[in-house]
């Protein structure tokens, strides 16, 4: 068999997962040793402050506004054309979302960024980023009145998979991602989780 | 090749897969009411429908589009009839004329799930297009007039 | 279709060739003097020299010689044709006028379109040519029925024999009126019988623009037809230094990569093609001694230079003297911004250079410069070179360049490649590309005496001149003073006894150009705003303190007046709205506007109504005027709400809509216009409510907030409380 890019390919992948995993397990190791050090509380409050962070980026905060109109841009500015999310968060009829955020980014200079199913939080629970501090927002995460009816766990989920939380950190050209990878992001919302999603102070 | 259905008919588009429907329409089809302004979905120009939704061509690929509905100002009617070209020749809405094409087919997909808009209404869908001649009030008073209309039809046909 | 379009006319001109058979009318006109000849001809070769056409299935064709690019001239010109003719307005239909002397502007001396004028310089003109066709046809049927063609009436395209009971209708008549002489003489009709002008006459092209058939520049296509896009210097004034092509050239579609005196071109089977092509193309460019030129650079070099002597506009009196002597003193700096036209369709050209001749398909508002350019460039005879004017997508003054550069990179790129093409230029090609209403800077100061009344008025601009080193300079400046720098600032129509305006023309390598209502968009903002001040300086209303200043001013007092009766001047107004006026003058017509605001906590401010009264005398299509001020209007108000391109290293700092905004449907406030009946010197109405706009919100800004904007675009920042 010759060495085909396919197979190279594979021989990297191969690598790369080799080089997480044992950075995965450094820092559990890492993790398991504060824990001995610090209370559980302090690592869930701890883990939040790093996952506020990126809920407060504007990939992220961006689509979870304070009022009726999303926000563009890094500097987090009202949408130009002061869109709505209308009755379902998909935008009103004749200017939804995907009137202009296609499934995708497309080619082009500041063409609008696009992902599966563009869309803000229904404004029957709005889910506000925007202006939240931490205790207020981990406070409406952890709720199922005020995060969209979801466990944790589902929660959790929902930052792991779904597209528009992954496209945060495939912004297309022009846009910045949040400062820590996506892998991260998911890895302190378990942290935060699984040491009782506290309420930092 | 892609395979696009516009205004009931097939064609056949020999082009990358990633070029925008705006300009498959324009210059491999040869549509050409609908109109180029800004090529990043800033100024509404270039609407049609893609199975009834309002759309910018100049940022959807042909890619996205293969299979589905398209329609255009050109296909909007055979005839000038639809309530809002009547409105629109009522209230004489343009004076350039250039971004007419894309006022009408946001208007129209406003109107199928609102045959009452208030001004606000109004405002939340028309804001997204624009004129560079200021004919806004022309057509507030034409997509008005044209919901009346509609209603009007509603009531004829109940 | 009443238009006959650049698409479908030269199917047009076969059939009417072949009919061979109606009246056609055409007007010389010598441009010494305002002498007009009339003369008929059979359909031929002259057609180009007609106005109008009768055909024997009755239908009147009129070509127009004005571009349409919203201002509906496709629409009054015809009607002032239509009324002495007396024909029936459903029979008429126009089509554009090819290039030719016989349609030259009757006062500015080539084919063009521009500066509100193409009423009023027309009016005269095309009532002779109905009124000509009007006599002829009568003639032709008197002759018919051997009667007195004094006997004779005319009445919706058909003429009357009432003592006889007899009638034809023209297009029974146009072959004989073709064989008459054409009357030395015709009389025009008492504007107190008119049936069409004064009426509110439906726009004709409105039906092919609800259904996307009308036929822009962009939507010309020719049978073998490619697509250019060129990229141009990011900095103005900037060259090629060198290029490698490679890239684009891998790119399939793409056909070629040349460079032309503007930029390289690079030429593909379609736009997006060519423009992903533009876009891999590798540059190196010389970027001239503009390359470090930023807004803040030149805002300091304006403000030295409006400390210095100016050339003199206009001097009355004696300034220094009145400043001496004045009771109280005030001085502002008003400041305004580079603007962008930015008509929605992009600019684009179609040429076709063949070896025997070269046609040009675009929307432009200069014709016969155009046509010279194509004439140069290709070095064909001036009649192998057609130029077909198509439907504008806007204008504003950006389709109208001395150095006819949209249409000359056509013909370049046609030329070189042997092969018909269309330019598109992008939207950032547009916003970042130049011509833009240059940025100025105004000092003003006044001195006000005892009783109150203002004595003294010193009026500084600077800002780049717009005619210099075009072919306009020559009767455009004078004694170093561009006319369109200072116009609406020189001609300042209040009486203060003491007044001196000068003007300062830095020079850039930005190119700037004429922007809809040019001179006025900013001296009426400087001007309007800083009387505002010195009312309030003198303690009075600034609608009093403008009246007992236009005492001798009747037109403007009118249209003040009238502006002020409408509105709800001095009645009290919700919390936190204010209401400002202003005056102006332009282009033979005279507005006041009205405009009532409110300004958010945040320092957002929205224009709720705009009270409109206009006198620009006679008045030919009322829908029109109503149009044009609202368009008027939102054209301005984009420029005082959001307009702004800045320089940084010597490039445009905007680049599209999302940060080049204008305005948007919600923004646009109720407009109501009411007409100052008239029957003084006809004035025009494309551009006349632009200036008001931007100083009538800054008065009313003030009014709702006691804060005083200088500056344009307005800033939310300033007027946060």
């Amino acid at each position: 068999m010759t060495n085909t890019p396919k197979n190279s390919g594979f021989a990297r992948v191969g690598i790369v997962a080799a080089a997480w995993l044992l950075i995965v397990v450094v820092t559990n190791l890492v993790m398991a040793e504060q824990k001995q050090s610090t209370s559980k509380e302090d690592i869930s409050s701890a883990a939040f402050l790093k996952v506020y962070k990126v809920l407060q980026h504007p990939r992220c905060m961006n689509c979870h506004p304070a009022g009726h109109i999303p926000l563009q841009g890094d500097n987090s500015v009202a949408h130009n054309m002061r869109v709505k999310g209308g009755k379902d968060g998909k935008g009103i009829p004749g200017m939804k979302c995907m009137t202009c955020h296609q499934t995708q980014n497309v080619t082009g200079k500041r063409t609008p960024p696009g992902a599966p199913n563009w869309h803000l939080p229904h404004p029957d629970m709005p889910l506000v980023f925007q202006g939240k501090t931490p205790a207020e927002l981990a406070k409406q995460l952890k709720d199922p009145k005020t995060n969209g009816n979801k466990t944790l766990e589902q929660i959790l989920h929902h930052v792991s998979h779904d597209p528009l939380v992954l496209w945060g950190w495939k912004p297309g050209e022009g846009r910045t991602a949040p400062s820590i990878s996506h892998k991260e992001f998911v890895k302190q919302m378990k942290i935060w989780i699984d040491n009782g999603a506290v309420v930092p102070k | 090749m892609v395979q696009l259905k516009i205004n009931q008919k097939k064609y056949e588009i020999e082009a990358d897969k990633s070029m925008p429907l705006l300009w498959a329409l324009r210059d491999k089809v040869g549509l050409n009411g609908t109109k180029f302004g800004c090529g990043v979905a800033q100024c509404g120009a270039c609407t049609v429908h893609v199975d009834g939704e309002a759309v910018r061509s100049c940022v959807t690929p042909i890619s996205a589009v293969e299979g589905k509905e398209i329609t255009t100002i050109e296909g909007l009617s055979p005839d000038l009839s639809h309530p809002l070209q009547q409105a629109w020749i009522a209230e004489d809405v343009p004076q350039c004329g250039y971004c007419q094409s894309g006022q009408i087919m946001s208007a129209a997909v406003l109107l199928k799930h609102n045959d009452q808009p208030t001004d606000e209404d109004i405002n939340d869908v028309m804001t997204g297009n624009i004129c560079r001649c200021g004919t806004y009030n022309r057509i507030r008073r034409a997509i008005h007039q044209a919901a009346k209309t509609v209603r009007k039809q509603k009531e004829d046909n109940s | 279709m009443r238009i006959i379009n650049g698409m479908t006319r030269r199917s047009f001109l076969k059939t009417s060739a072949a009919v061979l058979g109606g009246l056609v009318i055409g007007f010389q006109l010598p441009s010494s003097g305002r002498r007009i000849e009339a003369k008929s001809k059979w359909a031929s070769a002259d057609i180009a020299n007609a106005f109008l056409r009768i055909d024997e299935d009755g239908s009147i064709t009129i070509m127009v010689n004005h571009s349409e690019m919203g201002q509906g001239v496709y629409t009054s010109l015809p009607m002032i044709v239509a009324e002495e003719l007396d024909c029936d307005w459903n029979d008429v239909r126009i089509e554009p006028a090819p290039v030719n002397m016989v349609y030259s502007h009757t006062t500015f001396g080539s084919q063009m379109t521009g500066g509100s004028s193409s009423v009023w310089t027309e009016w005269e003109r095309l009532r002779l040519v109905g009124a000509t066709g009007k006599a002829m046809l009568i003639a032709a049927a008197a002759k018919t029925w051997e009667v007195a063609a004094e006997s004779c009436r005319a009445e919706n395209s058909v003429v009357y024999h009432d003592a006889s009971k007899r009638q034809l209708t023209y297009g029974q008549l146009t072959k004989q009126a073709s064989q008459m002489s054409t009357p030395k003489q015709v009389s025009l009709k008492d504007p107190k019988d008119f049936k069409i002008i004064g009426t509110p006459v439906k726009r004709l092209d409105t039906p092919e623009k609800t259904n996307g058939q009308a036929v822009f520049g962009i939507d010309v296509n020719l049978p073998g037809m490619l697509t250019a896009v060129v990229r141009r210097s990011p900095v103005f004034g900037g060259k090629v230094k060198s290029f490698s092509a490679d890239k684009a050239k891998a790119i399939k579609g793409v056909q070629s990569v040349i460079q032309i005196s503007s930029g390289v071109a690079v030429i593909a089977d379609d736009f997006w093609t060519a423009k992903i092509g533009a876009q891999a193309v590798e540059i190196v460019w010389d970027e001239g001694p503009d390359a470090n030129l930023s807004t803040q650079q030149q805002s300091e070099q304006y403000a030295a230079l409006a400390n210095t002597p100016g050339a003199v506009a206009r001097k009355k009196g004696n300034i220094t003297t009145a400043m001496d002597v004045s009771a109280k003193k005030l001085e502002a700096v008003y400041e305004v911004p580079y603007l962008a036209h930015a008509p929605m369709e992009p600019l684009n050209c179609v040429a076709d250079v063949r070896k025997d001749g070269c046609d040009v398909w675009t929307g432009t508002q200069l014709q016969t410069a155009e046509h010279a350019t194509a004439k140069a460039i290709t070095g064909l005879p001036a009649e192998k070179v057609k130029i077909h004017t198509t439907l504008l997508g806007g204008g504003f003054g950006r389709r109208a360049v001395p150095d006819c550069h949209f249409v000359s990179e056509a013909v370049q790129i046609s030329k070189a490649i042997q092969k018909p093409v269309k330019v598109v230029w992008t939207r950032e090609d547009d916003i970042q590309g130049g011509w833009y209403r240059p940025r100025y800077y105004h000092k003003l100061s006044a001195g006000i005496n005892d009783d109150k009344k203002p004595i003294a008025w010193k009026h500084t601009i600077v800002g780049q001149s717009i005619t210099a080193g075009t072919p306009f300079e020559a009767f455009m400046v004078r004694h170093g003073v561009d006319v369109t720098s200072v116009e609406g600032a020189e001609n300042l129509p209040y009486a203060i006894p003491n007044v001196l305006v000068d003007l300062h023309s830095p020079r850039h390598k930005v190119p700037v150009l004429w922007w809809r209502a040019v001179g006025g968009t900013h001296n009426a903002f400087a001007v309007e705003c800083f009387l505002d001040e010195v009312a309030h300086a003198a303690g009075k209303d600034p609608y009093e303190f403008r009246r007992e200043l236009l005492a001798s001013e009747p037109r403007h007092l009118k249209a003040l007046e009238l502006a002020i009766s409408k509105s709800n001047w001095g009645k009290p107004l919700p919390k936190g709205h204010g209401r400002g006026l202003a005056v102006h003058s332009c282009f033979g017509s005279f507005v006041a506007q009205v405009a009532e605001v409110s300004v958010s906590k945040e320092g957002k401010v929205k224009v709720h109504n705009v009270v409109c009264a206009v006198d620009c005398g006679p008045i030919v299509n009322p829908n029109t005027i109503d149009a044009q001020i609202e368009g008027g209007i939102a054209f301005g108000l984009a420029a005082a709400l959001h307009g702004e391109v800045t320089l940084k290293n010597g490039r445009a700092e905007q680049s599209n809509f999302y940060d080049y905004k204008v305005l948007r449907m919600d923004e646009m406030p109720k407009v109501e216009t009411h007409i100052v009946p008239s029957t003084d010197k006809m004035g025009g109405i494309g551009e006349v409510a632009v200036p008001p706009i931007a100083p009538a919100v800054v008065n009313a800004i003030f009014d709702a907030t006691g804060k005083r904007v200088r500056q344009l675009p307005i800033s939310s920042e300033d007027l946060r409380s």
